[in-house]
């Protein structure tokens, strides 16, 4: 259950960037999360809205891009798409994979007051 | 980022300081003591239709004349966008960078310590450290959320260790761990063993400035594990596969086991250990003294010892 303070890192980054950028509330908060980022989605919504609660992101909707997880395949030389570390390739079975995208773990962008 | 709960930030205490973080907190002391129960209804099902046509330039640039309103008046509000692309990790990764960096120029090794609560890490690590002996000084963090008795048991053997409790938290992160070092102020060249909280989830995501996650399997878990925590066998660069004076009484398949490490990390090593008999042990200091070799190449420390 990190997700907690992951929320707690979003909040701090709004909170940098209120100062930085001049703005009093976040009306939107839009991550990308990869399915190999060790997040549970559902954990993060739930945390994000106890975090936000009394911030300057209070009641602020989350939005979720979900990217997806993709790899190098060593032994047939091809790039794949996978949803767990432990897949294998599609294409030849192989466990031989570089894991080249889907450990995102982003705040993409604000909509802010 | 230096809590881990939503409530916990007043909780993470690192032995011997009487406040949680003291000075460290910069101000903005933002805590959500309202734990109770509540049912706030989170009917989360917005259409998300309000289509917003604003024009990003790069860097987070922005465009007034895009917003709800079609232009900016001072003084006056309208939605606006702003593009970020900012790791939320970066903060921890800024702190574990700044250890790592410590660790570099002191030429110490550091190794963060992973496993399920009991998988036997504290007795594996009372054990290195006993075998270590005079080859290498052994310093401990040891992180767990609540009591200081693993650090005793450390201190025990005439080690140094510093005890940091969590609270709620369910990992280290790069800031307490970083704080804990300088309260334990490790010897040039020597090792440091952060023993993370005994979980194999969260502190995959947490890097600490370590040089290798090492992650403990027992044989008394199931041969499924690497698969079921993908991300921590991810991170690893090693498995111990620690109880092995147990596998008679067990059904455990030890090669399903590395099999199924290997799946999620090719490239991972493993080594069967038993700590409580020793067997094992010494392919395991091996590593370790491989591993502060890789440490001391290029540092003046290296260059002395040849």
């Amino acid at each position: 259950m990190h997700e907690m303070s992951i929320c707690e890192g979003i909040l701090d980054v709004l909170k940098e960037q209120a100062r930085a950028q001049n703005f009093d509330t976040v009306k939107r908060v839009c991550l990308e999360i990869g399915p190999l980022s060790g997040v549970e989605i559902d954990a993060l919504k739930f945390g994000f809205d106890v975090v936000m609660r009394d911030s300057i992101a209070d009641g602020a909707t989350l939005d979720i891009i979900e990217t997806e997880g993709k790899a190098w395949c060593f032994s047939c030389g091809t790039t794949i798409v996978i949803g767990e570390r432990y897949d294998p390739c599609p294409k030849c079975g192989s466990h031989q994979l570089q894991v080249t995208g889907g450990e995102e773990l982003r705040i993409k962008e604000l909509e802010v007051n | 980022m230096c809590t881990v709960c939503g409530c916990g930030e007043g909780e993470v205490r690192v032995e011997g300081k009487d406040k949680a973080h003291g000075h460290h907190h910069h101000g903005d002391g933002h805590h959500h003591h309202d734990h109770g129960p509540h049912h706030h209804g989170h009917d989360h099902d917005h259409d998300h239709t309000h289509g917003h046509h604003h024009h990003h330039g790069e860097d987070g640039a922005l465009d007034y004349g895009s917003g709800e309103a079609g232009g900016s008046v001072p003084g006056m509000s309208q939605g606006r966008m702003i593009q970020l692309e900012h790791d939320i990790l970066a903060k921890n990764n800024a702190y574990a960078a700044e250890n790592r960096g410590f660790f570099a120029d002191h030429g110490i090794l550091a190794l963060n310590l992973v496993s399920s609560p009991g998988s036997g890490k504290t007795s594996l690590l009372v054990k290195t450290i006993e075998m270590l002996g005079d080859r290498l000084k052994s310093y401990v963090v040891e992180g767990d959320q609540q009591t200081a008795n693993d650090a005793e048991r450390i201190r025990a053997t005439g080690a140094p260790a510093i005890q940091i409790n969590t609270g709620k938290g369910c990992h280290l992160d790069g800031h307490m761990v970083g704080h804990a070092v300088e309260h334990l102020a490790p010897s040039d060249g020597s090792v440091v063993f952060i023993e993370n909280v005994g979980n194999l989830v969260c502190p995959a995501a947490f890097d600490l400035g370590e040089a290798h996650k090492v992650a403990i399997l027992s044989v008394t878990e199931g041969e499924d594990k690497p698969i079921k925590y993908p991300d921590m066998f991810a991170a690893s660069d090693l498995v111990l596969v620690n109880k092995t004076d147990l596998l008679p009484y067990l059904d455990f398949d030890v090669e399903e086991a590395i099999a199924n490490a290997r799946k999620v990390n090719p490239a991972i090593k493993v080594l069967k250990v038993s700590a409580r008999t020793g067997e094992g042990m010494e392919a395991w200091l091996a590593w370790i003294m491989a591993a502060r070799g890789m440490v001391l190449a290029g540092h003046p420390l290296g260059t002395a010892a040849e």
